[in-house]
């Protein structure tokens, strides 16, 4: 193995993180943004809004997010309309198109998350915290958040390692991030293989951190459900909060 | 020209040649499940193993395969792989690039990827297997290979159709960047039909609605079945 040509390809690939960063970072605040809006319409919002809410599952959840990047980046500048409009110094650029699309398509799948943790909420802890007088934003601040936050984590997080990866079809509309740095990287110099792992290496290190992250957060909110210290280990069944991921 | 004859049947409609891709991204989606399927089962084999180094190496696939932009695998067995086959190629003589062909390479890739999810199907599915049954085989005197082949294989077919169902969708949606190496699947087909007409707008929806069209009804042919095999679990074949 060439260690120098390794170690070359590793300081280019590096210089390339802060972009998937900036991507995963923006993409995922903005798209779990939306998604509450998206939850708020399906559980409080009517027939109408939660049909909306419905439909817009459905269509980001089921079609490739690269169509959907290519059309917010090739299909909207197509009108003049969005061209001449105020958003067009934003949609002109390809880092937030993609940032966009990303958001977009996260947030149908983090809200079917939301969703899935909100009904892991018991009826029973919401009519205690209403018999003590508690209700609206308080209810939904001390009682339902807490639990829903818990409940949805370990899917959360799947989704989250999803996104990472995802970032790298913002290469495809022009966004050197690390697997179009690569993609470059291979096609100057046809070493496929070692640009390929020290590729994978950079996101696997990426996935591990955040990872061990969330575990922490998950960890650091059910100190009452951790089972105590065991003596004699034998015979007793372990109750996992873990929620299949769909 | 109205859109309707952009994406009709007419002279310069290119309904046919979207139909033609809808059924090109069936068939390499399939290609690379099947492919995925000798992977996952390979490796979930390699998990389940009690050699040491086997499951290291069976970590070391799906954590790689999971792990790695689905972009990133396609470049690999792409490049890679036409590189491999111009070596080849050179040892016969013949002077120049030779490249894997993109349906090959494409299914390769997805099915690389899908066989790293589908073997966490199967071993999620081998464990949802009572001990009692293969005790209860091992007790009537089965050998091993028809034990695996009566009472584990069969199991694990039914167990994992739900996780292949989720595979199957994933793959659907993954074989989208086989465009990158050229295949006039359903997603190349949109973006060339959009660049030569000007209509990025129509061509991305109508080919979004078609991936649309083919979740919508795999799904629900895989819950029909999914709702199919649960018959043989509701007669209660001894299992508690």
């Amino acid at each position: 193995m060439d260690f120098e040509f390794l170690a070359s390809t590793f300081v280019t690939l590096v210089k390339a993180v802060p972009t998937t960063l900036a991507l995963f970072g923006a993409s995922v605040v903005l798209g779990a943004a939306l998604a509450v809006v998206l939850v708020v319409m399906r559980t409080a919002g009517g027939p109408i809004l939660s049909a909306f809410s419905r439909v817009y599952v459905f269509i980001f959840r089921g079609s490739p997010l690269l169509i959907q990047m290519f059309l917010i980046y090739y299909g909207l500048g197509q009108f003049a309309v969005i061209r001449d409009s105020f958003a067009w110094p934003v949609l002109r650029e390809p880092y937030w198109c993609a940032v966009l699309a990303l958001a977009f398509c996260t947030a149908g799948y983090q809200a079917e998350i939301i969703r899935g943790g909100l009904q892991a909420v018991p009826p029973r802890e919401i009519e205690a915290a209403r018999s003590v007088g508690m209700s609206g934003f308080l209810l939904v601040r001390r009682i339902i958040a807490p639990i829903t936050l818990r409940a949805m984590l370990p899917a959360y997080s799947t989704e989250i390692i999803l996104m990472v990866k995802s970032t790298a079809l913002a290469s495809l509309v022009t966004v050197w991030e690390v697997t179009g740095t690569a993609q470059r990287l291979i096609s100057q110099t046809y070493r496929t293989m070692e640009v390929f792992l020290v590729a994978t290496l950079i996101y696997l290190v990426i996935n591990f951190i955040i990872v061990r992250l969330i575990a922490l957060l998950e960890h650091r909110l059910s100190p009452h459900l951790r089972e105590r210290p065991r003596i004699s280990g034998e015979g007793r069944t372990v109750t996992s909060l873990e929620t299949p991921h769909d | 020209m109205s859109w309707i004859d952009l994406i009709g049947f007419g002279p310069n409609g290119r309904g046919g040649l979207l139909l033609w891709a809808t059924l090109m991204t069936l068939s390499v989606t399939a290609a690379s499940l099947a492919i995925g399927a000798v992977f996952g089962a390979g490796v979930a084999a390699a998990k389940l193993s009690s050699s040491r180094v086997a499951r290291v190496l069976g970590d070391a696939y799906t954590t790689i395969l999971r792990g790695a932009p689905e972009l990133l695998v396609i470049y690999l067995v792409y490049f890679g792989g036409s590189q491999a086959v111009s070596a080849v190629g050179r040892l016969f003589e013949y002077e120049g690039f030779l490249g894997l062909p993109s349906f090959l390479a494409g299914a390769l890739a997805v099915g690389m990827i899908s066989g790293a999810y589908q073997a966490e199907v199967y071993r999620g599915a081998f464990h949802a297997i009572a001990k009692g049954e293969i005790e209860a085989a091992r007790s009537i005197g089965m050998g091993r290979v028809l034990r695996f082949r009566r009472i584990i294989i069969p199991q694990i077919l039914r167990f994992s159709l739900p996780g292949l169902g989720n595979v199957w969708q994933l793959s659907l949606k993954d074989s989208a960047l086989i465009s990158v190496t050229g295949l006039a699947e359903l997603m190349r087909t949109s973006q060339l039909a959009a660049g030569s007409t000007r209509q990025y707008f129509l061509f991305f929806i109508v080919g979004g609605i078609l991936y649309l069209v083919l979740t919508t009804i795999s799904g629900q042919l895989f819950a029909a079945a999914e709702r199919r095999v649960a018959v043989s679990f509701s007669h209660g074949l001894g299992r508690s």
